[in-house]
């Protein structure tokens, strides 16, 4: 285990030096693009509940649909073919190539090609293949694979494309510019074309209705691959079928502002094939339209896999996919090491990881699955709605539990009561179940924190378990939180501080439960001090009891057995504070989106409401109570500068603004952030094999943050991790805004 | 409020298009300013206008060859959309996809009745089109570009240039030749 950690932390770290600037430029552009470009939708939110509720739908009906496009292609005078896995769909067609006699084969790019190696296959009969869209044709010259689902050559720079080019073709004349390299690739790649005998497209979308195929595009290739020669073969996974072509209008809208960032792309090509434009003559003195075209069209519907995908209730949503990159894009780690560290064999980003399961294999998951760290940033960006997180969870948790036992299992044993299978690997073990060793090092403090400086121990925990010893680890608090609370008094003394503080004018008479996640609770206690009495400061009597931890962290390592139970608990706990009188208050975010989000999984559904209902964040909690008559004055209000990054998930929930406002009405001057993600994400930054990426993803935020205007602000956050990272990355130690508020 | 035919416009400039106005009476002078020959054509999907009696020379019957010289293309469109800037190509039985697709230069006639508000209202004209008729037809916005060889670059497999050419065909409309952009 030590071994692979060291080769994968090597490989990761190859990639980022190697490719990390291009992949770093192309992606945040691509990002920017997608927030300016989805800014000028007004009907954003409602295109996507119908662009979801349409693929859901097909994928419903999809044995209806087929046989519905079969007969549509087959009346407009095309063939369909039900390909079930790459080798069929190779062998078929192949054998269009071969009756076509064909010497020249030209493709436009589709990942569903290369999903099935389609090159090779063709390849094999002799004929000349090429790829034609530029970035594609880049890869096949270098002998390189996709890094990027829509951008597949992204990791390479212009100069790194010069040098292949000028190398390759042997030039006296060295490219140099990207209009030269351009024009260079044309004017080759203008020269299959002309001559092709057969095209090779994919298709973005397939309508049932008419068998009308949409090629979303911006150089120009996929229009003249179709154009030129009689025969054209379509490839496409079977989820690319919709009911009917106006269901492609959202798709439209969408695809492109998704994608690359713009509204459109330069050409949507809705065509009915086989098309009725004249094929271009070969000899150059025919008149183009004398000879009436003898088109012929294949569309190849490519199962391998999918049907099984729809049939599995977690991996079903993955068909909604319709392969834009947003969720690449706005992932930080993508942002940094693209497809080549962040991908599979085909797939690349966070969905790939449901693609890979699905077409390839768990397997080929495996390798890259623990890149996603569940930061959600990509949640709220799918224009189709796919909780990418969650897919990432479930075969997070199927890899695992088919994993080997290990040799240090006996290490965890007794220490970690899971609910998963012995094999589960033990990193994931050990982070899984950090709250029973919060709870042990508390007990024991400062026992357990000095033990962890003892020469030895930092290295026995990279090595067992992969914990990087750059990482300071958590130093933990002998009196919990709730022991405090309950030390002064419990929600008694809390009532009267409460009664005390409180505004005639505020109109609000609830408790609150301030929900004592592990690490408020024994690890950074402050801030729920912070939380309590900035509550009762606005008039809020307060709750703390021994509430279990919400399963975030063995959520995070997949472990949802664990998770569920630990969400079972957390409700049981809560019982006894009944709804109607008391709200819950949570710290930190990403307990929040636990119970507002994952729960929903994980519970019954009358159970999840109710505590989602009930649960908020504890500024915006602050904020509801200064809407509703609360004094911002008994509130901290010194006038301070400070520079705030808000949590991943608090974003994705859109409760940022409630933080910032708070801050604000109290009289301080707020700078936010605006990197997705701090690279820290949980556990993620501590392990070895993952440390050099998760401060290369860091390096953006402490780069805003040391800027001028910035380097002066005090530093505010609100979860743990980026505190953890931030506190590493800068001079300067941040806090949790509710202690920026807490007049104490 | 700004009319549906000055957004569109504006958002033809945005895509990195130029604009131009003209009526069946100027479509002739027009042309030749934005022609460079060797020019190729095929009919536009309107009567207004016939590319026949210009007083620059269009084949619209090209050959293979003639169709990979030329210089400039001219086609006519049968939508444009006014939110994106779009021109919406028809690829019939005639060269029309070909002429659009090839030369570095595209000029495309589009008649400003033929322009809508949105995507909606063009979808609303596309699907009898495509259901009854079994249409192909290319939404296209602005010049080729591709970003693949490190910076963004106009012109790749398709067209360069793309120039768009409103017909003005209702009886109030009259102004003229003016090039805008
Ligand atoms: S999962 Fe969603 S965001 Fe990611 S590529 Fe697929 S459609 Fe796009």
């Amino acid at each position: 285990m030590a071994a692979d950690r060291r080769e994968r932390a090597a490989r990761i770290k190859r990639i980022l030096e190697t490719s990390g600037d291009s992949v770093e430029r192309n992606t945040l552009a691509f990002n920017r693009g997608r927030y300016e470009t989805i800014d000028e939708l007004d009907e954003y939110e409602a295109l996507k509940d119908r662009a979801a509720a349409i693929k859901d739908d097909a994928i419903d009906r999809l044995p209806e649909l087929i046989d519905e496009v079969t007969e549509a292609v087959e009346e407009n005078g095309g063939t369909v073919y039900l390909a079930e896995d790459a080798a069929d769909a190779n062998d078929y067609v192949e054998r269009i190539v071969r009756e076509r006699e064909a010497e020249t084969v030209v493709k436009s790019k589709s990942m569903t090609t290369e999903e099935i190696d389609l090159a090779d296959g063709i390849e094999s009969t002799g004929a000349d293949v090429w790829e034609t869209d530029l970035g594609e044709f880049v890869l096949q010259i270098a002998d390189d694979a996709p890094s990027h689902i829509v951008a597949p050559a992204i990791h390479r720079s212009r100069e790194e494309i010069a040098t292949l080019f000028n190398e390759y073709y042997d030039l006296e004349d060295p490219l140099e510019t990207a209009d030269e390299l351009t024009a260079f690739a044309r004017d080759v790649l203008s020269d299959a074309i002309e001559n092709a005998d057969v095209a090779v497209t994919g298709a973005n979308f397939v309508t049932a209705d008419t068998g009308t195929i949409a090629l979303v595009t911006s150089e120009g290739n996929a229009r003249k691959c179709v154009a030129v020669p009689e025969t054209h073969v379509a490839v496409a996974g079977v989820e690319k079928v919709v009911p009917t072509v106006g269901d492609l209008r959202p798709f439209v809208e969408l695809i492109g502002r998704s994608a690359t960032g713009q509204s459109i792309t330069s050409y949507v090509s809705l065509l009915t094939p086989p098309i009725d434009t004249p094929a271009l003559p070969d000899d150059p003195g025919d008149r183009i339209a004398d000879d009436p075209p003898d088109r012929d069209f294949h569309l190849v519907l490519l199962d391998n896999g999918r049907m099984a995908m729809r049939d599995d209730e977690q991996l079903r949503e993955t068909l909604r996919c319709i392969r834009c990159s947003a969720c690449l894009n706005s992932c930080a780690n993508f942002q940094q090491v693209g497809g080549h560290a962040f991908g599979g064999e085909t797939y690349s980003g966070g969905i790939a990881t449901g693609w890979e399961a699905g077409v390839h294999g768990e397997d080929s998951a495996e390798t890259f699955n623990d890149l996603c760290t569940g930061c959600s940033r990509c949640v709220n960006q799918c224009p189709v709605r796919i909780d990418v997180p969650w897919i990432n969870t479930v075969v997070r948790n199927r890899i695992a539990n088919g994993a080997d036992r290990g040799r240090f299992d006996h290490l965890v044993r007794g220490l970690v009561p899971d609910e998963e299978a012995g094999g589960y690997p033990l990193q994931k073990r050990l982070f899984g179940n950090f709250e029973s060793l919060a709870k042990l090092a508390s007990a024991t403090a400062p026992v357990s924190n000095w033990l962890v400086d003892l020469p030895g121990t930092r290295a026995t925990l990279e090595y067992a378990f992969g914990v990087d010893r750059r990482r300071e680890l958590p130093t933990f608090e002998r009196e919990s939180l709730v022991d405090w609370f309950e030390a002064r008094g419990g929600e008694a003394a809390s009532t009267k501080r409460a009664n005390r503080a409180r505004t005639p004018s505020l109109e609000h008479d609830r408790r609150a439960v301030l929900y004592p996640d592990v690490y408020t609770n024994y690890v950074r206690v402050e801030r729920g001090k912070a939380a309590v009495r900035v509550l009762e400061s606005l008039g809020v009597p307060v709750a703390v009891p021994d509430v279990p931890g919400s399963g975030r962290a063995p959520l995070s390592q997949g472990m949802i057995g664990t998770a569920q139970r630990q969400a079972t608990a957390v409700v049981r706990a809560l019982q006894s504070y009944a709804p109607a009188e008391y709200d819950v208050v949570v710290v930190e975010p990403s307990d929040l989106a636990m119970f507002r989000g994952e729960y929903e999984k994980l519970l019954p559904p009358a159970a999840f409401e109710a505590l989602a209902d009930r649960s908020y964040e504890i500024l915006e909690y602050a904020y509801g109570l200064l809407e509703n008559g609360a004094d911002p004055d008994t509130l901290r209000t010194d006038g301070r500068r400070l520079a705030y990054h808000g949590h991943c998930q608090q974003r994705t929930l859109g409760l940022e603004p409630y933080t910032v406002s708070v801050l604000e009405r109290a009289g301080h001057d707020v700078a936010t952030s605006d990197v997705e993600c701090c690279g820290m994400a949980g556990s993620f930054g501590y392990k070895r094999e993952y440390y050099e990426l998760s401060v290369a993803v860091g390096d953006r935020l402490r780069s805003q943050f040391v800027a001028d205007g910035m380097a002066d602000r005090t530093v505010v956050t609100s979860g743990t991790s980026c505190h953890e990272q931030l506190d590493a990355l800068l001079e300067r130690r941040p806090l949790h805004p509710v202690r920026v508020l807490d007049s104490h | 409020m700004t009319g549906t035919l000055e957004r569109f416009e504006d958002a033809v400039r945005g895509a990195t298009a130029s604009t131009h106005r003209a009526t069946p009476e100027t479509i002739g002078s027009v042309l030749s300013e934005l022609l460079v020959e060797p020019a190729v054509g095929a009919p536009p999907p309107f009567d207004d206008v016939s590319l026949a009696d210009l007083p620059v020379s269009v084949a619209t019957e090209p050959t293979r060859q003639q169709l990979l010289e030329a210089s400039t293309g001219v086609t006519g469109a049968i939508l444009g959309i006014a939110s994106y800037g779009s021109v919406v190509l028809r690829s019939t039985a005639d060269v029309d996809e070909l002429v659009s697709l090839f030369p570095d230069r595209h000029v495309v006639l589009v008649r400003d009745r033929d322009v809508v508000d949105d995507m909606a209202a063009a979808f609303d004209d596309l699907v009898p089109l495509i259901a009854d008729e079994r249409a192909d037809a290319i939404v296209a916005t602005g010049p080729s570009a591709t970003a693949d060889m490190g910076a963004l670059v106009y012109g790749v497999h398709g067209p360069t240039e793309v120039h768009v050419v409103v017909v003005r065909t209702d009886s109030h409309a009259a102004d003229g030749t003016g090039g805008t952009g």
